[in-house]
């Protein structure tokens, strides 16, 4: 078979535009060399640049205002550089990475590959290096931070009143509204709170929803920290005092005489039943009932006479129903001092009443008709033995004064029992900055109470008993507790709590007594365990509690 | 010889003239740097006429003509017409056509012999053309496009075709056309032909962004530079004689 030659087909050239060399026709007509000399695809790309660089973080600056932590030849490093080119937008960019270079040079190399159409369908990749400055200097964050200046705003809230249980409550009702958002940091204070804000609106936020929950006044002032004449803008920073009614749930409270008259000539002696953006005060002989504005309040302010802490117990022997008014119900009771009639009360008490009062029966008019039935134990004041420094008392006629002003049921036999409570309550564990940080790290981790009763050792025990006092209001109070979210107290939780013994309800831990140091016994060693339990004592039901109080625990520990 | 020229700043003149070996269209113009040019290079040869198609300046695009007559769209006013008509030689014929494709310059490529013809342009059309411009009419494509009046540009003494016409498909054209064809670019690397270049029998004009080495291949394709070569000649001799002197 004969070899046959096959001409191969021939190749179609024609003449670079420009040089004049033979070509392939390409889009653009032009040979490779002279469409490189004719348009530069990385024009508009500046070949140098910087970038910022904090000393002291360590962190660069991802423009515009994000101060992040890039190692050397990272990715995170490499878009904070390609972020800082100006026309890389009108581009494709094929490839990026790093030309070593020396750390000291304070010089970042970056290769980049580009693509980019130039005429008509023709796309030229070109190759070329960037030169990037490191600008060392200092973040904003750490500028503040050396000038000691790390928040714009305040909000000290005060209440001057002996224990802490407003602040427990408080601290629930910000959890709940999640009003502690923008809190940059939280610290303690003689009789309060200071919350620090980077910014002056999340302090007035702050501010409002405070006059929302509670009965408030509050103050602003601003102090100058810089000022620029030329552009006639200063920096300020503003401090909010927001003070509260220095009144709780259960005080009594003796209303001046003069107020008392304004307020449908109420009887001057009446019981706090409730704190709400006003102060509901009851008088328990009538049930008439008022409530005082914080603006009412602060044109005459007036204290409490006698707070929780000055409760008796007191033994309830007859009740005989009146008439009711909403949820209370007058009713005349007979009631004694708890251990009143028994030969040993002396010693047991440790009190000293010589004038016979211990074993008197007293006549009250009290509007715990509903709930107490004779043999229950009550919480009252004890007007007879008390001595009030208040001349609004003084000045009441001794006929309207009575011997006992019952406040509430009490629970004794109850609390008597070492029972692990089902339901735990969050708390804003929040650093508190500045010198203090190494003590507060570690009195965070110690216990629920989370920021309330963190001035260390001095006060620890009387802030764990208000701490107790406030999960028994919670617990006997249906209202109160619906304004506060409760969590599922899971196992997991549970024994360390009971092992620091700190949160443990103590053994005949009551109204008035202290929480003491001995070691909580073991609830089998409880000798009146054979007592029966109150009937009616209001266990917190497991509808009401909230999941998810776990997430909150592991956020904590990290 | 080939003349570098610009209309407005734009390269294309071709959209915006029209040249055959009897006539010149030029669209209107603020200035008459564009009339001028031609002025100077045909003024005293052939008739140049200022005018417009349709009330656009799409001259080139827009007509299509040789020696013998000259193609309007259906768009052309009868004022137009009838400038038309008074500017131009007695010889050539005009004759305005109801055609669909009617940018009678991108469809249509023709020397006074030949036409190439979009390949879907009326039948009624097609005998237009060869009654009108007395040509020869052949259904073409150029490199693949079908808007052969844009993509190629012919005279009686050769052609450029677009830079990607296959060595087979210039053949082809080559042998249907009579007259050799080169491929090749003009304004820098344009592929659009018909745009960027008009030519008649003994001069071109071209873009002003054509360069040096596509003023070659034109001179070469539609073999301008005949005559001139004489010139140069001349023009050594005289120098040399100047130099030896």
């Amino acid at each position: 078979m004969a070899m046959q030659y096959i001409a191969p087909p021939p190749v179609h050239r024609i003449l670079c535009a420009d040089c004049g060399t033979t070509i392939t026709p390409n889009s653009a007509n032009l040979c490779v060399a002279c469409l490189r000399n004719t348009v530069d695809i990385t024009e508009g790309i500046p070949k140098q640049s910087s970038v910022s660089y904090c000393r002291n973080c360590e962190r660069f600056l991802s423009p515009p205002t994000a101060w992040t932590i890039a190692l050397p030849e990272s990715s995170e490093l490499l878009s904070i550089c390609l972020k800082k080119l100006k026309g890389l937008s009108k581009v494709r960019l094929t490839d990026a990475h790093f030309i070593w270079t020396e750390p000291h040079s304070k010089r970042i190399k970056v290769s980049l590959t580009i693509q980019k159409e130039v005429l008509t369908n023709t796309i030229l990749e070109q190759t070329f290096e960037i030169e990037y400055l490191v600008q060392h200097g200092q973040c904003p964050d750490c500028t503040r931070l050396a000038a000691k200046n790390t928040w714009r705003a305040l909000v000290q809230v005060r209440q001057k009143v002996a224990h802490k249980r407003t602040f427990l409550y408080l601290e629930q009702l910000i959890l709940k509204h999640n009003a502690q958002k923008d809190t940059v940091s939280v610290k303690e204070v003689r009789d309060g709170l200071d919350f620090f804000y980077a910014q002056r609106s999340h302090a007035l936020k702050m501010v409002e929803f405070l006059a929302n929950v509670v009965p408030t006044r509050s103050k602003s002032s601003e102090q100058i920290i810089s000022s620029d004449t030329h552009t006639n803008t200063a920096n300020f920073k503003y401090t909010y005092s927001v003070e509260i009614i220095p009144m709780c749930k259960d005080d009594l409270v003796c209303i001046p005489p003069k107020l008392a008259r304004q307020m449908a000539n109420i009887s001057p002696l009446t019981v706090c039943t409730r704190i709400g953006n006003t102060v509901h005060l009851l008088d328990p002989s009538t049930l008439q009932h008022v409530e005082v504005t914080p603006t009412v309040y602060w044109r005459a302010p007036f204290d409490s006479l006698a707070s929780v802490s000055e409760l008796k117990e007191f033994v309830v022997l007859d009740v005989e129903p009146a008439r009711s008014q909403g949820r209370f119900v007058l009713a005349d009771a007979q009631v004694a001092l708890t251990g009143a009639f028994r030969s040993q009360t002396k010693e047991d008490d440790g009190m000293d009443y010589d004038d016979g009062t211990a074993n008197q029966i007293f006549h009250t008019r009290t509007h715990l008709g509903a709930i107490l039935q004779p043999g229950d134990t009550a919480m009252g004041y004890f007007l007879t033995t008390a001595n009030y420094n208040s001349t609004d008392f003084a000045s009441l006629p001794e006929s309207r004064v009575p011997d006992v002003v019952l406040v509430k049921k009490a629970y004794p036999n109850r609390r008597k029992k070492t029972k692990a409570r089902n339901w735990q309550l969050k708390s804003i564990a929040k650093e508190v900055g500045g010198d203090e940080g190494a003590e507060e790290g570690t009195v965070q981790k110690r216990g629920p109470a989370g920021v309330i009763g963190r001035m260390g050792g001095r006060d620890q025990k009387k802030v764990d008993a208000d701490y107790e006092l406030f999960l028994r209001d919670l617990e006997e109070d249906a209202e109160l507790r619906g304004t506060v979210n409760l969590y599922k107290a899971d196992a997991r939780m549970a024994p360390p709590e009971a092992g620091t013994g700190e949160r443990k309800p103590k053994k005949g831990g009551q109204y008035g007594m202290d929480v003491d140091d001995t070691p909580a016994a073991p609830s089998g060693a409880d000798d009146d365990d054979d007592e029966e339990d109150e009937p009616d004592f209001p266990e917190v039901k497991l509808d009401e509690l909230l999941e998810g109080f776990d997430e909150m625990t592991l956020e904590e520990d990290q | 010889m080939a003349t570098r020229i610009q209309f407005e700043n734009n390269s294309d003149i071709g959209v915006f003239s029209k040249l055959t070996n009897s006539y010149c269209l030029a669209a209107l113009q603020g200035s008459t740097n564009f009339y001028s040019a031609f002025e100077s290079e045909l003024g005293d040869v052939i008739p140049i006429v200022h005018t417009s198609i349709g009330g656009t300046r799409l001259v080139g695009r827009l007509t299509a003509g040789n020696r013998h007559g000259l193609l309007v769209p259906s768009t052309t006013t009868d004022q137009e017409l009838q400038h038309l008509r008074n500017s131009l030689p007695d010889a050539v014929a005009i004759q305005r056509i109801e055609e669909r494709l009617s940018a009678l310059g991108n469809v249509i490529a023709c020397n006074d012999y030949v036409a190439l013809v979009h390949p879907d342009i009326d039948r009624e059309t097609e005998e237009i053309i060869a009654d009108v411009l007395k040509v020869e009419v052949f259904r073409q494509t150029v490199a693949e496009n079908v808007l052969v009046g844009s993509y190629c540009a012919i005279t009686n003494q050769g052609g450029l075709v677009h830079p990607k016409t296959s060595i087979q498909d210039q053949d082809e054209l080559s042998s249907l056309l009579q007259i050799p064809l080169v491929a090749g670019t003009v304004n820098r690397g344009s592929d659009v032909i018909g745009a960027g270049l008009v030519v008649n029998d003994w001069t071109a004009f071209t873009g002003l962004d054509t360069t040096a080495t596509e003023i070659s291949v034109i001179e070469a394709a539609f073999k301008l530079q005949g005559q001139q070569s004489v010139g140069i000649i001349t023009d050594l001799r005289d120098t040399l004689v100047d130099h030896y002197a």
